[in-house]
């Protein structure tokens, strides 16, 4: 195991936050603050300290309270938040569920916006096209592809946005607690996807609340707690441990 | 340099996503209207004749083929108000899609002043029909105007690169902005002759206001025959090349704390 590469290496990584009372955005106050030397922020490390190593066909799973950095974790291996602090490097492409249909427009149909979520995740018309099929299939929507997707439920473009993720074959999968909305045949499909993905050596990172599924999907966990690495290893132990706290 | 190098594969990587955002941009435009995209050369053709109409009977200068003259200034100058002012909401617009993917920013920037780019030529079309309305004689040199839309193009995108990451810290400009929009469009004679005001006037504008350079481009060449003067085209070109830079290096600066505001 030791042997193969690594694809993600997070060296003591800090994100920082300022959540100051009250957000500067306008030119007035910016002045009035800068006169008046207030201008400080009010820092907030979202995540301290992390070290982090994920191998290539690994599945780890991330796990914590709300407001724990799992998400923000998921984001800075992804390039959206860059590190306050030490390094982050990713080998590979990245196929990120941190929310399902976030690239869909409201007003363009389904079919178009299959199109258009492709190319946020930096793929070809023609390479959509040719999987436009198996697309549609596995979200079972065919009967509503001209429909306006502001129109649709959101288990509906949480389907869409899943088959067009997983229809690339990524190095890395982000899947950050985007399936509840799913109903539960379509969860089972979406895992059982995960497996196949997982069987032909895609590395998945992956968020939820239920510890079942996350039992189910990793071999590892990570449990997060006020943005520090609380505790890191096999998912069974973690999992336990995490249970075990909470009661 | 290996640096750049990157970021042109990255942005060459992103060629589709571009391409898709324009062509959503102009296809919702006109989505559900009965006439669809026909409207794109009727609304600036109508737009241009209740100008013409107006500026003809109400306030008349004393120039040769006024309503073409009108019209050039006007088109141009309103290519930079729809450019600019969409610019600016690009980044917080699509603060949504920045939260959740990784994508390069400048794509939502850039994807913006193209659409209105696409707009542009659409007006140029029906200004075409204006042209021909008015008998203004088909010359050599219009092979030339594509190389003003060029630099009007490179102009608007450094001065809306700019715009957006500065509207993500301060939301002010957008307000600021179009004042500034205002004055600016009176300080371009677009519907009077430069020859009508005071001299020093005259002179600061001609050196500091870039639409001059490409308005006046595009008349000597419709209106006069000629090909335009070539220190035009030349401080025309700085100007926009160097707005370019600077709207590059400053948004290129500050993309990393977007996150933080949007």
């Amino acid at each position: 195991m030791a042997s193969k590469e690594v694809l993600i290496e997070i060296q003591d990584a800090s994100v920082r936050f300022n959540i100051a009372s009250e957000r500067i955005d306008n030119l007035k106050e910016y002045f009035i603050k800068l006169v008046k030397k207030e201008l400080m922020f009010q820092e907030f490390l979202a995540l301290k300290n992390i070290c982090f190593q994920v191998r290539k066909g690994e599945s780890w799973g991330i796990i914590g309270t709300n407001g724990s950095g799992k998400s923000t974790l998921l984001k800075l291996i992804c390039g959206i938040l860059k590190p306050f602090q030490g390094e982050v490097s990713v080998q590979g492409v990245i196929a990120p569920l941190i929310e399902l249909g976030a690239g869909f427009d409201g007003d363009l149909t389904a079919r178009e916006n299959i199109f258009l979520n492709g190319a946020v995740l930096g793929y070809s018309k023609k390479y959509m096209q040719k999987h436009f099929e198996e697309i549609v299939e596995f979200a079972e929507l065919k009967d509503f592809l001209d429909m306006p997707i502001k129109n649709y439920s959101s288990g509906m473009s949480a389907r869409l946005g899943f088959s067009i993720a997983t229809i690339v074959k990524p190095d890395i999968l982000i899947v950050d607690e985007v399936l509840s909305v799913g109903d539960y045949a379509f969860q089972q499909k979406c895992e059982k996807r995960m497996k196949e993905m997982l069987k032909a050596g895609t590395t998945l990172l992956y968020v939820s609340h239920a510890i079942e599924s996350v039992e189910n999907l990793c071999k590892n966990v990570i449990w997060l707690e006020k943005g520090r690495i609380k505790q890191s290893g096999t998912a069974e132990k973690v999992c336990q441990d995490y249970i075990e706290q909470l009661k | 340099m290996n640096k750049i190098k990157k970021q042109i594969s990255v942005c060459y990587q992103y060629r589709h996503l571009f391409q898709q955002l324009v062509s959503k941009d102009i296809k919702l435009k006109y989505r559900r209207s009965f006439l669809g995209y026909l409207w794109s050369i009727l609304n600036p053709l109508f737009t241009m004749l209740v100008m013409i109409v107006v500026f003809s009977h109400m306030f008349r200068f004393d120039i040769e083929n006024y309503p073409v003259y009108l019209i050039i200034g006007q088109t141009i100058f309103n290519f930079l108000n729809e450019s600019t002012t969409m610019a600016i909401y690009s980044i917080t617009g699509n603060a949504a899609l920045i939260k959740k993917v990784y994508v390069p920013k400048y794509i939502f920037t850039i994807s913006r002043v193209t659409s209105s780019m696409v707009n542009f030529l659409f007006s140029l079309l029906a200004m075409v029909l204006v042209f021909f309305f008015c008998g203004i004689q088909w010359n050599l040199h219009f092979l030339f105007i594509p190389m003003i839309l060029l630099q009007v193009y490179v102009f608007c995108i450094g001065l809306g690169l700019f715009l957006a990451q500065a509207a993500v810290f301060f939301r002010d400009i957008q307000y600021i902005y179009n004042v500034l929009l205002t004055a600016w469009m009176y300080l371009t004679p677009i519907f009077y002759p430069i020859a009508s005001l005071p001299e020093q006037l005259q002179d600061a504008i001609m050196m500091f206001n870039p639409m001059y350079d490409y308005i006046m481009q595009l008349r000597t060449i419709v209106l006069e025959g000629l090909f335009p003067n070539s220190s035009l085209i030349l401080k025309g070109s700085i100007v926009a090349f160097f707005t370019l830079g600077i709207g590059l290096w400053s948004f290129f600066k500050s993309q990393d704390k977007f996150i933080l505001y949007i």
